[in-house]
């Protein structure tokens, strides 16, 4: 299961629509029982920093991870570890970022969510969330260079996202350019403890498209299927030239901002409404219902998973930590233009 | 035959473009215009597709870039002046900045900053702002004060696999003029002897360098030799060569044009105080323009930044310590 960016090759698009969902479910349920696991060990003490959940977000995540091919830019969200698995990501760069293992593809210089292999197409996000789309949009100009066609990048953002002004220049910057990016907006409702209310005041964010001369398209994120269906239109879309694409998907963050966070603040009539559903549970009863999995299938493909997590959980813990006094302190890749002048106290002590 | 800064400019920019298929040009007005200063002109039309006009957006264009250099191209970025790379600041300091260092993958960007007053231009036309990148790890930041600096260290700029912040003074762009362009050039990193001397060493980097030699040109006639330290590049600093001008005067001016609080000046002057305290006559001091933003009217702004007169003074009050 361990696949990586660069054994994906082959398309991955399942044949019939059930094996698509199951597929898609798959994934789905991978990135929460490593989320429930990584919730786990931050309870436990066993993880520097914080832990940043996708339960709620994983049916609108994978959608997004699924429609997009080997080649293509992919920029996630905080949220983002259905589409990143889907997208390629392998488990023990999830496992080793958050357990700050020196194999890891941040080596402890970076934590959490914050991996990526970006020679792969995988941007590792800054926390200035917004900055990432216009990183894609270069990306794509880079390929539109080198004459590489039929490529599209993918830029995850929340609600909050959508107010910074790196959101606007960069979804300008896509029109201008005609490019094929497709920006996945996730209104999960709350920007850590802000509600929509005090973060923007058009009345759908769908309307902000209009403003860049690009076409936006809503779904219902607690809804799998509708999620596959719109992210993979709006993908094929700009993959066929149509230049950038809009996707905005309501749904409400099952948990805190982060692991940190009891989150009292989100309204117990939202979680109530349709909205509050928890997109795995909605996938998981319609794959009974339509009789695409039975009962025992269903357990044997949780079992195989919360093994498969336990396992690269036990082998990163056996992994090295990052040795302060191996570690290359420099920022440069031309190591001899490196500002030679050091003050003695900050090298690495005991 | 000449040629000035801004055209040394202009000419390395040709020259990265006919010779790498990697380089291309964003910045606002750099196509079909050739740029607010001209530096880009007629390279849209040489070089068709690969000298973009940006949307009036710093923060875009940075990030854009950085996605470029990502996935292989070496894109030069023109802020239309230096004051107006602050909206494109994160994206610099947090983003091209970092990406190395967190990930081992490279960004080959280099990012044109127009800086420095020129009489008339007020405060948001004529900042220096190469304290503030160079603060950051991860940046490179190059000031040069020649136009044979301008032209090779631009295209070290481009070559080299990290960001690089081109701070190039908009008061040398005409008036500075060599008679040809360089065929070889120091290494970056090196700070220069602009000019021998015995009594006191003044380092200064981008324009201050030509009012730091106007001020040792004007001293010799009292029969004082200045030492006159070029640093070209403010980070890496080359320390080395400035202890080791101290070292054979005994006596430090530093001379910046930004602003007081922090900066080069102060960088150079905890270094030497630091490492070569053994090796001053007299306390270190520096010269900066005044801490408020810079005006506007010729009066007033001639008086704010440093210049060959109070360079003079300075240097004067320094070496009757």
């Amino acid at each position: 299961m361990l696949q990586t960016l660069e054994s994906r090759g082959a398309p991955k698009a399942a044949s019939s629509f059930p094996a698509q969902y199951l597929q898609a479910y798959r994934f789905m349920l991978l990135a929460r029982v490593l989320d429930d696991k990584m919730a786990g060990l931050y309870r436990a003490g066993k993880i520097q920093g914080g832990v940043f959940l996708g339960r709620g977000q994983e049916a609108l995540s994978v959608a997004m991870g699924l429609a997009l091919r080997p080649g293509d830019v992919f920029a996630p969200l905080i949220r983002d570890g259905a589409g990143r698995l889907a997208f390629g990501e392998p488990v023990l760069d999830w496992v080793r970022t958050y357990l700050g293992s020196a194999l890891g593809p941040m080596r402890g210089r970076d934590g959490n969510v914050h991996r990526g292999r970006p020679r792969q197409g995988l941007l590792p996000m800054i926390s200035h969330l917004g900055a990432m789309i216009s990183v894609v949009n270069g990306a794509l100009m880079a390929r539109r260079f080198k004459k590489i066609e039929g490529c599209v990048g993918a830029a995850s953002v929340g609600d909050g996202a959508t107010s910074t002004g790196s959101f606007h220049e960069a979804l300008n910057q896509a029109a201008v350019e005609r490019l094929p990016l497709v920006l996945l907006v996730a209104n999960n409702q709350y920007a850590y403890s802000t509600p929509n209310s005090r973060q923007f005041a058009c009345k759908d964010l769908m309307d902000k498209a209009i403003g860049y001369g690009i076409p936006a398209q809503r779904v219902d994120g607690t809804d799998l299927e509708d999620c596959l269906r719109v992210l993979s239109a709006a993908t094929a879309q700009a993959r066929a030239g149509g230049g950038p694409q809009m996707v905005v998907g309501r749904l409400l963050r099952l948990g805190g901002h982060g692991e940190h966070d009891p989150a009292h603040y989100i309204d117990a009539q939202l979680k109530k409404s349709p909205l509050g559903r928890d997109c795995l549970k909605v996938a998981e009863e319609r794959l009974l219902r339509e009789g695409w999995a039975d009962a025992e299938a269903m357990r044997a493909l949780r079992q195989q998973i919360v093994q498969e997590v336990a396992e690269a959980v036990a082998t990163v813990q056996r992994e090295p930590a990052p040795d302060p006094y191996k570690e290359n302190w420099c920022a440069l890749s031309s190591r001899h233009l490196i500002d030679v002048f050091e003050v003695p106290s900050l090298t690495p002590s005991p | 035959m000449s040629i000035t800064y801004l055209e040394a400019i202009r000419e390395a920019q040709a020259k990265a473009l006919a010779d790498d298929p990697r380089v291309f040009i964003y910045g606002q007005d750099v196509g079909a215009f050739g740029g607010a200063f001209k530096a880009t002109k007629q390279l849209a039309q040489e070089f068709p597709g690969r000298v973009l006009d940006a949307p009036i957006s710093e923060d875009a264009m940075v990030g854009a870039a950085i996605g470029a250099a990502i996935e292989g191209m070496r894109p030069i970025i023109e802020m239309q002046y230096a004051d107006f790379s602050t909206p494109g600041f994160n994206q610099i300091i947090n983003q091209a900045a970092t990406l190395f260092w967190r990930t081992q993958v490279p960004c080959p960007i280099t990012i044109r900053l127009p800086s420095g007053g020129t009489s008339g231009a007020g405060p948001f036309h004529s900042q220096s702002m190469e304290s503030l990148y160079a603060h950051y790890p991860g940046l490179i930041v190059m000031t040069p004060a020649t136009v044979e600096d301008a032209y090779s260290m631009l295209l070290e700029a481009v070559a080299i696999d990290d960001p690089v912040i081109f701070c190039e003074h908009k008061r040398l762009y005409y008036h500075l003029k060599a008679a040809a362009l360089p065929t070889e050039a120091m290494p970056v990193g090196k700070a220069r002897i602009a000019r021998a001397g015995r009594d006191l060493t003044i380092v200064a980097y981008s324009a201050m360098l030509q009012d730091a030699l106007a001020a040792a040109e004007e001293l010799a006639a009292e029969g004082l030799e200045i030492e006159v330290v070029d640093l070209r590049t403010v980070k890496p600093l080359d320390t080395d060569t400035v202890m080791a001008s101290v070292a054979r005067t005994g006596r430090l001016l530093c001379v910046g044009e930004a602003f007081p609080w922090g900066g080069v000046t102060a960088e150079v002057l905890a270094r030497v105080a630091t490492e070569g305290f053994g090796l001053l006559d007299a306390p270190p001091q520096r010269l900066n323009a005044r801490d408020t933003p810079i005006p506007y009217h010729p009066n007033l702004w001639l008086v704010h930044r440093p210049t060959a007169q109070s360079v003079c003074a300075a240097a004067r009050k320094l070496l009757e310590m």
